[in-house]
């Protein structure tokens, strides 16, 4: 509101912790991140939606063979963990890698679920490469209509 | 096989924002091998276009979700992936071979016939 008064135009700091500011959230309100959250690139990236009755979560991990695929949950917490082969083969006299960007190995990521998630009813596929998993909700989360008499 | 920048987007769908793939690419003898991670993409919105000026690689992400579902956190923020490489000559873009297989592209394009390694003796006059 008052910021104007303090900026001044050739201050670069200033605009700078203006920007920071700005980043930070909207109405200079710091998001609060996950206890868990990870790094940026981290592998398989996750994306969460929420509905009255069930919560959906995907992860993109293309490649993977969904039999070597593990999905657990414990105490509120959802495991997602499997290992991806490499395509690149050693590099020889004949074979020449110019890029390997590709995630390989073992992977695992961890997700908290909210206290009503119901870890009996759970469900998982895997399409084009995003593991889809889809945990309902426990009944009295659900809002009701209440008729008043 | 280099990759492009976009400094000048030939057509007006170059402007939307997308993610960058990760790739291998790999080169024997016979041709250059490209794997492309491209995650919710299905086969039919997939783009392959290997022209003589290059290679593009466009896929548009469409994950199913229940109806009215509420994005609570998200990664993939971007609906869309693309990446464009430069060609080089001696690669015969006629003779390219795709598979698309759970969000993985294996792209083969294989090296014309006369850019094919041949064994050079050396005659001692």
């Amino acid at each position: 509101m008052y910021e104007s008064l303090l900026r001044f135009p050739t201050d670069l700091f200033a605009e700078l912790d203006r920007m920071q500011r700005e980043m930070q959230g909207f109405g200079g309100l710091s998001l609060p991140s996950s206890i868990r959250a990870v790094g940026r690139g981290a592998f398989p990236a996750i994306n969460i939606g929420s509905t009255p009755t069930a919560i959906r979560i995907d992860a993109f991990a293309p490649g993977i063979d969904p039999a070597k695929l593990s999905i657990s949950i414990d105490r509120g917490l959802l495991t997602i963990a499997g290992e991806r082969p490499s395509d690149v083969p050693q590099e020889s006299e004949k074979l020449s890698v110019y890029a390997h960007e590709r995630t390989v190995g073992s992977f695992k990521r961890v997700v908290s679920l909210p206290e009503d998630a119901d870890p009996a009813r759970v469900e998982a596929t895997y399409r084009d490469g995003v593991v889809g998993i889809s945990i309902q909700r426990r009944e009295p989360a659900q809002p009701r209509r209440i008729e008043v008499k | 096989m280099s990759e492009k920048r976009e400094v000048a987007p030939r057509t007006e769908e170059r402007h939307s924002p997308a993610l960058m793939p990760p790739i291998d690419v790999l080169e024997d003898e016979t041709g250059i091998t490209l794997f492309a991670d491209l995650p919710g993409v299905p086969r039919d919105r997939l783009t392959v276009r290997l022209d003589g000026e290059g290679l593009l690689i466009e896929g548009e992400i469409a994950v199913e979700t229940p109806e009215g579902t509420t994005p609570a956190y998200t990664e993939v923020q971007t609906p869309r992936f693309r990446r464009l490489f430069t060609l080089s000559r001696e690669l015969d873009t006629t003779k390219s071979d795709a598979a698309f297989k759970d969000g993985v592209l294996k792209l083969r394009i294989p090296k014309a016939e006369h850019a094919q390694p041949r064994r050079i003796t050396v005659n001692v006059g």
